[in-house]
């Protein structure tokens, strides 16, 4: 590779030849402030060099130089503090400023926002531009997202994010000039658009422009109102990041402080969603042994995340048969939890109230689907995000590094190693992988075999042929990102007969990067943090298949009969509109 | 989306935009949909006069490309408009030349005499709108006016509402 020599600050440097002057301050531990170049996942970086805090000074250089988005050359001077661009930068932050509205106190990005904290580390006391300021109205539209184009600074990391990573396209710079924001087609309301709620754009957004809408209240209602049985699930993706806000390394499972943590807020019960992950491996290796054998409807992919179901309602319509017609596990957890929990102890399922504790957005707009409702009682009843369960924790004082480990409470609580697994790109297909096995061929898979390393790791796409018998293999595909799934898609258009089995999930590297996460800030690597503690959960049980799950099992013997009965069909499928 | 029934003379409209597009020999893959776009929307527009959210769709549709990619150019360039138009569209050039000669004048005296504004909607009787532009590059004729596509040259406020008049007349 071609090194390139450079000097930054009187320390040389060597980069290589395609390195921008940022890369090479941060090979030599120079912070550069930046508020619109990030990672954005799969790939690609948001760097319209638009926001300029990241001014630097080249000698020989007339004007200054947004370090982001500036090559690096042989012999270039670089000088990253000089008076000249310190005052341009804290102009710029001025500016910015000058037409944001000063509610940070009351902010839902409070303390959370890159704009904030540079004002703050550039002591920005008072600002002295004074003049128009743009408003705009707040879009509620949605249960998922909330957009407040007052506070958008135009980075356009969201647009990035929408159109280049996930391909949904709903994002796009609207207008010009001063009154210019990102915004939806013909500035819509997003609940109209064909927004998949990924919730990618909340994670990238620096400032309060986009965030979830927070049931957060009516959840503190519900468990002070004593006519009311109020029970939570947690999605497996939450244990290896609700740590990292409590002081625990990023990526460590902290699953029985958790289950604590949830008990000190009042929940009655504190169940999991990795029981009802079980669950869906059972209906949904049922489906794909049916559909192998029948050779209809394949590939089939799988269904548990709701921004790709959005997607492919959205996008595909033709493929619309195809999906898995299992319900995912937050809905499966919510129909259960509604009918068989709900009888067994005797509660009205509309004195039941199922929270659910998600890495996600789209799990909010899921939640409200029409067709999760009986009799005008929903399934799930709230959800609040990993993020938000943390503000849950700070405002009751629980700090999770003060909690001893507890367990989940039965009977809808236990869980396998193939469940924890769901939280990262490829787990679903292992775990159905797993169990396709024991009923194709009446037993488990034995020693590492167990292990479907092939469709491990981040890779946006990856394929692989599982043998699910001794003598029968099938091809399968494993994508995270809704702009890998739309290539894959598109291969299935194409070839149909490519693939027997897909696992598709929409955020890049699967829930662990979900749009409800404690921030990654750019720093992609704690992905991998999150997805080694899911799988050192799924090591550390003894039962690693969904099938041996004995309250999984006792939940067939009991209520449903067996997977793709009637009653398992009426509770757990669902079918999917052209939108 | 887009299912209200048509009338014929949309149909119509629609179909000649698609003519046009299919001239293009534009396909899913094609890198230079994107490029194609401006050159499609001012063709559109030309068709219909505006460009409202059905016909955006249907360009995004036909393009191969996200709604969003087609509504942020439109939002963009003033010369696209979500807004229908007035039979006769009068242009103003504001560009230096025409603006030293006093074209301000003639445009306040338009919209003094039509009553609206320029860039907004059209008369009531949906016979005038007034665009505001910049050079048309017929700086030797300054102060520059043109309707629907007719230049008039060297026009003083007077002129301008004689001309305004005429259209009047024409109805």
């Amino acid at each position: 590779m071609n090194m390139v020599n450079l000097t930054i600050n009187g320390k040389p440097v060597s980069v290589p030849a395609n390195s921008t002057i940022l890369d090479a301050a941060r090979e030599l531990n120079i912070k550069i402030p930046t508020l619109c170049h990030c990672k954005l996942g799969c790939g690609v970086t948001n760097q319209p060099a638009s926001c300029r805090v990241c001014v630097v000074e080249v000698e020989r250089r007339r004007n200054l130089a947004p370090a982001c988005a500036t090559p690096v050359m042989e012999g270039m001077v670089v000088h990253t503090n000089t008076q000249r661009a310190l005052n341009a930068r804290r102009t710029v932050l001025e500016l910015m400023l000058s037409d944001h509205p000063q509610d940070c106190l009351t902010c839902p990005k409070n303390q959370e926002c890159s704009l904030q904290k540079l004002a703050a580390e550039f002591g920005i006391r008072e600002i002295e531009y004074k003049g128009e300021v743009n408003h705009f109205d707040v879009d509620t539209s949605s249960e998922a997202i909330m957009r407040d184009l007052s506070k958008c600074i135009m980075c356009r990391r969201c647009e990035t994010v929408c159109n280049k990573v996930q391909t949904v396209g709903t994002l796009t710079g609207f207008g010009r000039g001063f009154s210019a924001k990102v915004g939806t087609p013909n500035l819509m309301p997003l609940a109209d658009t064909s927004c998949t709620f990924c919730g990618q754009c909340v994670n990238a957004c620096p400032v309060g422009a986009i965030t979830g809408i927070s049931y957060v209240k009516k959840v503190w209602a519900a468990i002070n109102d004593p006519s009311k049985t109020v029970i939570v699930q947690t999605a497996p993706a939450v244990r290896v990041a609700v740590g990292q806000e409590f002081g625990f390394e990023p990526g460590v499972p902290v699953t029985g402080k958790l289950v604590s943590g949830l008990r000190a807020l009042g929940f009655d019960k504190v169940f999991d969603t990795n029981f009802s992950a079980d669950l869906t491996i059972m209906e949904e290796g049922h489906e794909i042994v049916e559909r192998v054998k029948s050779g209809k409807n394949l590939p089939i992919l799988t269904s548990c995340c709701p921004g790709w179901i959005n997607f492919i309602e959205h996008n595909f319509p033709d493929l619309l048969h195809i999906p898995s017609s299992c319900k995912s596990p937050q809905q499966m957890f919510g129909a259960i939890a509604k009918s068989y929990y709900a009888e067994k102890i005797g509660v009205k399922p509309e004195d039941l109230i199922v929270v659910s504790v998600m890495p996600c957005q789209a799990k909010k707009y899921e939640a409200a689907r029409p067709e999760f409702s009986r009799d005008g009682v929903r399934d799930v009843d709230y959800v609040v995000t990993t993020r938000e369960l943390c503000r849950m924790f700070r405002e009751a004082g629980v700090n999770l590094a003060n909690m001893d480990d507890s367990e989940y409470d039965s009977p809808l609580g236990d869980s396998t190693g193939a469940a924890d697994i769901f939280g990262v790109t490829g787990g679903v297909l292992e775990a159905a992988c797993r169990s396709v096995y024991y009923m194709l061929n009446g037993k488990n898979l034995e020693g590492d075999a167990i292990n479907f390393r092939a469709v491990r790791g981040l890779d946006g796409i990856k394929e692989a042929t599982v043998r699910i018998t001794p003598d029968k293999s099938i091809n399968v595909a494993v994508c995270s990102g809704l702009g890998n799934a739309r290539k894959v898609l598109e291969m299935v258009r194409k070839e149909p007969g490519r693939f027997q089995a897909i696992e598709i999930m929409a955020c890049p590297g699967g829930c662990i990067n979900g749009g409800g996460q404690p921030f990654l800030h750019g720093e992609t690597d704690l992905l991998e943090k999150r997805m080694k503690g899911l799988y050192c959960e799924d090591e550390r049980k003894t039962k690693r298949c969904s099938h041996d799950n004995p309250d999984i099992q006792k939940l067939y013997q009991e209520y449903l009969g067996e997977p793709g009965s009637e009653k398992a069909h009426h509770l757990l499928h669902t079918v999917y509109h052209q939108k | 989306m887009c299912c209200k029934k048509l009338s014929e003379a949309a149909a119509a409209k629609f179909a000649e935009l698609d003519a046009f597009i299919d001239g293009l020999g534009i396909d899913r893959d094609d890198p230079r949909r994107r490029g194609r776009l401006i050159q499609v929307l001012h063709r559109a527009q030309a068709i219909f006069g505006y460009l409202p959210r059905e016909v955006q769709l249907h360009v995004a549709g036909k393009l191969f490309l996200p709604e969003a990619a087609v509504s942020g150019v439109v939002s963009f360039y003033n010369y696209f408009t979500t807004e229908p138009k007035g039979k006769y569209c009068i242009d103003v050039c504001l560009g230096t030349a025409c603006y030293v000669k006093g074209s301000e004048k003639v445009l306040s005296e338009i919209e003094r005499v039509l009553g609206i504004k320029a860039d907004t909607k059209p008369t009531d009787d949906g016979l005038f709108s007034i665009n505001a532009l910049r050079c048309v590059g017929a700086c030797g004729l300054a102060p520059v006016m043109i309707v629907n596509g007719k230049v008039y040259g060297k026009v003083t406020p007077a002129k301008a509402v004689e001309i305004v008049n005429e259209y009047k007349k024409l109805g």
